[in-house]
């Protein structure tokens, strides 16, 4: 850091927030630091590590998966690692993901302020995240083996197992305070510091998604909290809660575990949809399509999201009027994420796209999570669920949705981002390599899984049978495609931090939003005097024709 | 904790009413945490009505009313406390908020009573007494241990943070002019006392 400290203070510039001398310096400078930039990379290098745990166990259930019968491993193991899969995956990647990282980053440039509402309670997240990883990961070593429950923790099994759920279930009951507490800060966030003259309607689209996510995060997460407490207490203390040997019903447990699980996955796409709203105009030099639309689409899934929770229990028995209730809803939840997509697209049309490795991704996200959306759909339908309930099927779409949707949004905003956070730019042509690898191997990993889920393969087995052999040997050779291009991805960003090319130019992209007004890497206080607003977002002066028709009228 | 405030000094600001809002935001998620709960209770007490009303009869209805009397009291005082910092009057404001831990302590012992007389009737989770009655009474007591103990704990929690404020209070950190601290435990202790106050008719007196 030192040479690029060296060169910025040879400019005059401020220090930037990675060399502010703070009252802590070294590593203390960082963990016990409240600048939300900083929590921001704090979050993104715990979250590559579990990213890379957890892609390592994906990757480890592909190989058993490579041949019929046992290949690496036995059923009791196979059970744990996708058990983890799971757990460190969904609790430790993509819920808290975009907001935590980049939201933590990005919101209060985005929106003209110096930090969130509350910084000490932003740092206290981020120790409760380390924590709940921690706790998720230790069970590993400890004897008794990691929870073999899948993520779900479906009771009775997750009562019954000798294995340690306890763990797990901590784990994500802890997670899930870190991410009610920046859920909070976000609320308060946007409601409090925005700059004066931005007035909602003057909000990047970014912002509103994360708006709405943060709302989401503060209703339904205390669900899912008080639902594993008491499975824990169930489990410690033997107390007769949802376990159907005292007189409980497992299904109600289904049920207060979905009404959280469910608005989750808007949790994990939401802000991966405001950071593609966010970059298509910026590389199409054009004026988002349809911004209310956009807008209020956020909302519009962040309410509709939280009520189609049934529509993971079509199975169990429900009433015939529930099931068609939930099965309705979960079509008209499509339709704001469909609003965003024609408006996406409707954007793109007549700009003049520039293809750096953010728009790759992002359009590589508008495809992926058509597919993945799209199937969504179709299981939303009672007698398509019924055929593919517990199928592969389902973890096919729901890996378009969470690695298509939210992963791609994930690597799209950290190389829009990258070089405001580091004063770096990664190697593109690495990147462009890296992305269509990515691309490619995704779908020959995932696409698979459609048919033989269509076909009768179940989930979480960790044998087939013979008709199925094919298929998974075309998915695990995908696997073979994608794991390198996340590794060459991680080795890229880790030498760029480093050893890019340095970036001073404040506005690296062309963007029109408050954090390309900042230095790069911004300083301590982002802003040396707080902007004032007075435009919409994504004043583009593409469709010149449009604008000098304007002048002439 | 006090090199974490200097780092932050920089950054923080004061501002009141995102601070209140953040609090009313964390009260929304402890309804919600309680609300888990109480739907719980709901679909349960549905489906053995007779079952929650024979087990209901075990409660100590008296040492109930008391201790909703108590919390209610407290309850008073906090909100006293902090009609007292507005006006100025550091010294009263103190004693309410002393009155107040005092009170919860009441609350909290008169709680242990009540638990201890349970377990001793043999009524625990897992005893073989309680395993020997119908689901609805084991239900029952499971959903009671847990709900007032959780509310319990809420109480501990509450006593700490009030006597961190009393100890803000006394240091002159929390004045007439800066008291949203004070103002914002009160909100919790408020919520405190309103979820007993559904506790409080759910288990007692559905007789």
């Amino acid at each position: 850091m030192s040479a690029e400290a060296a060169t910025i203070n040879t400019k005059g510039h401020e220090p930037s927030y990675l060399e502010y001398k703070g009252k802590h310096t070294g590593i203390l400078g960082w963990i016990l630091s409240t600048d939300h930039k900083r929590i921001g990379i704090l979050y993104l290098i715990s979250l590559s590590f579990f990213f890379i745990v957890g892609v390592t166990f994906g990757f480890l259930m592909r190989l058993e998966l490579l041949a019929p019968g046992r290949t690496i491993m036995d059923a009791q193991t196979y059970n744990s690692i996708f058990t983890l899969h799971g757990v460190i995956m969904i609790f430790l990647f993509v819920v808290p993901g975009l907001p935590a990282v980049f939201g933590n980053f990005a919101l209060p440039l985005l929106i003209g302020a110096k930090d969130v509402a509350f910084p000490r309670i932003n740092l206290m997240s981020w120790y409760l995240y380390v924590i709940g990883g921690l706790l998720a990961i230790v069970a590993i070593l400890l004897p008794g083996g990691p929870a073999d429950t899948g993520w779900t923790f479906y009771i009775p099994y997750s009562v019954r197992t000798n294995t340690n759920v306890v763990f797990a279930l901590s784990a994500a009951f802890v997670l899930g305070f870190s991410s009610i507490l920046t859920g909070l800060n976000f609320v308060t966030t946007v409601h409090r510091l925005r700059a004066p003259g931005m007035s909602w309607f003057k909000m990047p689209l970014s912002v509103w998604s994360f708006y709405a996510t943060a709302w989401v995060q503060v209703l339904a997460t205390p669900i899912i909290g008080i639902t594993l407490l008491l499975v824990i207490i169930e489990r410690l203390l033997g107390v007769g809660i949802f376990d159907p040997a005292l007189g409980g019903d497992p299904v109600l447990y289904q049920h207060l575990f979905w009404i959280y699980s469910h608005p989750a996955v808007y949790i994990m796409i939401l802000p991966a949809m405001g950071i593609v709203s966010e970059i298509i105009p910026v590389f199409a030099h054009r004026t988002i399509f349809g911004y209310k639309f956009i807008a209020f689409s956020s909302i519009a899934i962040a309410l509709f999201g939280s009520l189609v929770w049934a529509h993971h229990m079509f199975t169990v028995g429900m009433s015939d009027t529930g099931q068609f209730v939930f099965s309705l809803l979960t079509m008209v939840v499509a339709i704001p994420s469909a609003i965003k997509v024609f408006n996406w697209i409707a954007t793109l049309y007549q700009g003049s796209i520039e293809l750096e490795v953010p728009m790759l991704f992002v359009l590589a996200f508008i495809f992926l999570f058509t597919i993945g959306g799209l199937t969504g759909v179709m299981q939303g339908i009672l007698s398509i669920d019924i055929q593919v309930h517990d199928t592969s099927f389902i973890v096919a779409h729901f890996h378009y949705v969470m690695f298509g949707g939210t992963g791609f949004g994930f690597f799209a905003a950290l190389h829009y981002w990258f070089p405001k956070m580091f004063g770096r730019m990664y190697n593109k042509k690495l990147a462009k390599l890296y992305f269509w690898m990515l691309f490619v191997g995704f779908n020959v990993l995932y696409f698979p899984m459609f048919i033989m889920g269509w076909l009768g393969m179940p989930r979480r087995y960790y044998d087939y049978l013979p008709e199925f052999h094919s298929y998974h040997v075309i998915s695990t050779i995908g696997s073979w495609i994608v794991v390198p291009a996340i590794l060459l991805m991680a080795y890229n960003m880790y030498r760029s931090v480093f050893k890019g090319k340095i970036v001073t130019e404040k506005n690296v992209w062309g963007g029109e939003t408050l954090d390309w007004a900042t230095d790069t890497p911004p300083t301590h206080e982002n802003f040396a005097e707080i902007p004032v607003v007075s435009t919409d977002p994504y004043q583009y002066k593409m469709n010149e024709e449009e604008l000098a028709e304007e002048e002439v009228s | 904790m006090s090199s974490t405030d200097q780092v932050a000094e920089s950054h923080v600001h004061r501002d009141d009413v995102a601070s209140r809002m953040g609090m009313w935001l964390f009260l929304f998620t402890e309804l919600l945490l309680f609300g888990g709960m109480f739907l719980l209770y709901s679909v349960y007490r549905f489906e053995y009505a007779d079952q929650f009303h024979i087990a209901a009869k075990e409660l100590n209805i008296i040492l109930g009313a008391f201790n909703t009397a108590v919390l209610l009291t407290s309850s008073m005082t906090m909100a006293l406390s902090i009609v007292a910092i507005q006006r100025n009057q550091k010294t009263l404001s103190l004693v309410l908020q002393i009155i107040t831990i005092v009170l919860a302590l009441f609350f909290l012992i008169n709680k242990y009573f009540e638990w201890t007389a349970k377990i001793h009737h043999g009524i625990y989770p897992g005893s073989e007494e309680l395993l020997s009655r119908s689901s609805g009474e084991i239900l029952f007591f499971g959903l009671y241990y847990v709900m007032t103990g959780l509310h319990g704990v809420h109480v501990i929690v509450g006593m700490f943070l009030i006597a961190i404020m009393a100890r803000m209070t006394r240091k002159g950190i929390i004045t007439h002019n800066n008291y949203v601290r004070l103002e914002n435990i009160g909100l919790y202790w408020h919520l405190v006392d309103i979820i007993w106050i559904f506790l409080f008719p759910l288990f007692y007196l559905i007789t």
